[in-house]
């Protein structure tokens, strides 16, 4: 068992909650705190770094590319992959983005399919639609059972032939539900698609291994998972990756050019890595992973899923509240109190000093699904405590549509 | 201005009331009638309000869709004070409602119903939901202005 207490001494902004400076954080999902350790590897390179990487005949630049390079072996480690299978990019969006534009953009043809689901973040399904409106190809959802659950069997109907590349997120941002992705790969590529995987809020809170699951592509990013903002990894097979051309041109990805334009790229992953990159965040990231690490994933699941299931017991005792993923294992609890908009309520809570999400947390076609346009989302990290769910619950059981109001006009 | 109108218990009840019930909740086939489509970027507040306007009246003005308490009473209340007014008293009791939103001293008089909002200015991430539907009026107003001076 995880030693929350000893845990919150690690982060600063934990601290100040615990100082009564600061309200409960309750949008893990949205972004994650930062630990000491990863506060003080993004300020030494810039206190005694604060030079570029693969460029300087200096020591300080080959010490810093040492580190940079090492980052990279330590993300691939983490996730199970090859270092050159890892490229940064400037956040999970942009690895979506890297896949649709430099991937499904040059394999698909008029009428292949995309298939996906109706609770993906925008940040999928968008890349992806405008790939499909320029090539031709279609999208199709794998139906979802009542109330926004997958279904494998779901799945199995609705791959065939024409279905060229699968995109669906590991763990769905709003719902929480974690999908079986290494059988829905292996069936995948039964029919010949390529499986991306969206890992935005799965890499943080379970482990990851792209090797054993046989995974195509996964998108995650740093801030979500301790790290830095502003720094995003796209995991893609070798071949795969070797096969794409970048988006971005520039310098760092070409080996050699001439004023004619003939231009030769580096190899994967560096033809993807154009410009200076976010240098301090992968240093920073490379210490948040050491202390995920240092805690366990598993006991990380385990703490998060312990939380998780307390705030649904705790919640469930209420009558005037609508749980939509109490069965979902992962720290996302989604819910309504009935008769008050999301907005309201989650306005209401922060007036109680409890942060949460409201509205349809970028998945506007789940909508549909689970029948509600809006919802608050509660996400759990595992350095929160049962007092701070014990309390979500305490000011839950006395909101009224009154006292929200009450809150706003004040 | 009546006292009742200073006390935030029927601050409370006014929105509460008109979120609830809210007034002139419906739209127009009239092909007639102005629309604005209010959709927030940032939240789920997606309003429709529409208008008629006739001879400088107005003579009917409604709304419906998805919002919040605030953005739902609001447009219900701006909805009541401008139907049946000239557009000039409606562009006033518009002026009005911004300048109270401003929280600068505001007439009473004018907002009637609407000084149920007289602190709402002081959240800044609810000014949006308190303004949606004082945007739509004066939105609507103005593409009526512009028509008839051509």
């Amino acid at each position: 068992m995880l030693d929350t207490a000893r845990i919150r001494q690690d982060f600063p902004v934990l601290r100040k909650t615990d100082c009564g400076e600061l309200g409960i954080y309750f949008d893990n999902a949205a972004t994650t705190y930062k630990p000491q350790t990863v506060i003080d590897a993004v300020m030494a390179y810039y206190t005694e770094g604060s030079v570029n990487i693969h460029r300087g005949e200096y020591d300080r630049s080959f010490a810093i590319s040492e580190a940079y390079d090492a980052a990279r072996a330590k993300v691939a480690r983490f996730i199970h992959a090859d270092p050159h299978e890892i490229i940064f990019t400037s956040g999970a969006t942009a690895s979506m983005n890297l896949i649709a534009m430099g991937y499904a953009e040059a394999v698909l043809q008029p009428d292949d399919v995309i298939l996906t689901l109706e609770s993906e973040h925008a940040s999928s399904l968008l890349p992806l639609m405008r790939v499909a409106s320029k090539t031709g190809a279609r999208i199709e959802y794998i139906p979802l059972l009542d109330g926004g659950r997958f279904d494998l069997e779901a799945y199995k109907n609705a791959l065939h032939d024409r279905v060229k590349l699968v995109a669906v997120a590991h763990v769905s941002n709003v719902l929480g539900y974690i999908l079986p992705i290494a059988e829905m790969a292996r069936l995948a590529h039964s029919v010949g698609a390529v499986i991306c995987v969206d890992g935005a809020q799965s890499v943080p809170h379970l482990k990851t291994d792209v090797t054993g699951w046989d995974i195509d592509f996964l998108s995650f990013s740093s801030h979500k998972m301790l790290g830095p903002t502003g720094l995003g990894i796209l995991y893609g097979k070798k071949a795969l990756l070797d096969q794409m051309d970048p988006v971005l041109l520039g310098g760092g990805s070409n080996a050699r050019f001439d004023r004619t334009g003939q231009l030769v790229l580096k190899g994967t992953p560096y033809k993807f890595e154009s410009g200076t990159p976010a240098i301090e965040a992968v240093l920073g990231l490379s210490a948040a992973i050491d202390y995920l690490e240092g805690l366990g994933m598993d006991a990380i699941y385990e703490a998060e899923h312990a939380l998780k299931a307390r705030m649904v017991q705790g919640l469930s005792t209420l009558d005037h509240i609508v749980l939509y993923n109490a069965d979902a294992p992962t720290g996302i609890v989604t819910f309504n109190v009935k008769g008050i908009p999301a907005q309201d309520v989650a306005f209401y809570l922060n007036a109680n000093g409890i942060m949460v999400r409201s509205g349809n947390h970028c998945a506007k076609v789940l909508v549909d699904v689970i029948h509600t346009p809006d919802t608050v989302r509660a996400s759990l990290a595992f350095y929160n405590t049962p007092a701070e769910v014990d309390r979500l619950i305490d000011v839950l059981r006395s909101v009224t549509l009154e006292a929200c109001i009450a809150v706003t006009i004040a | 201005m009546n006292d009742y109108l200073n006390d935030p218990r029927i601050h409370r009840e006014i929105i509460m009331d008109h979120y609830q019930h809210p007034h002139n909740r419906r739209l127009s086939e009239d092909p007639s009638y102005l629309k604005a489509h209010m959709a927030s970027e940032s939240c789920i507040d997606d309003l429709t309000v529409m208008m008629k306007i006739e001879n400088g009246k107005i003579v009917d003005v409604c709304f419906d869709g998805v919002g919040c308490t605030v953005s739902t009473a609001s447009t219900s209340i701006l909805t009541t004070l401008t139907l049946g007014k000239s557009v000039d008293e409606a562009k006033a009791i518009i002026a009005q409602y911004y300048t109270m939103i401003d929280l600068k001293p505001f007439d009473g008089e004018v907002l009637q119903e609407a000084v149920a909002f007289q602190n709402v200015g002081k959240q800044a991430n609810r000014i949006n939901c308190a303004t949606i539907g004082a945007k739509a009026i004066l939105q609507m107003i103005h593409e009526k202005e512009h028509h008839d001076e051509k």
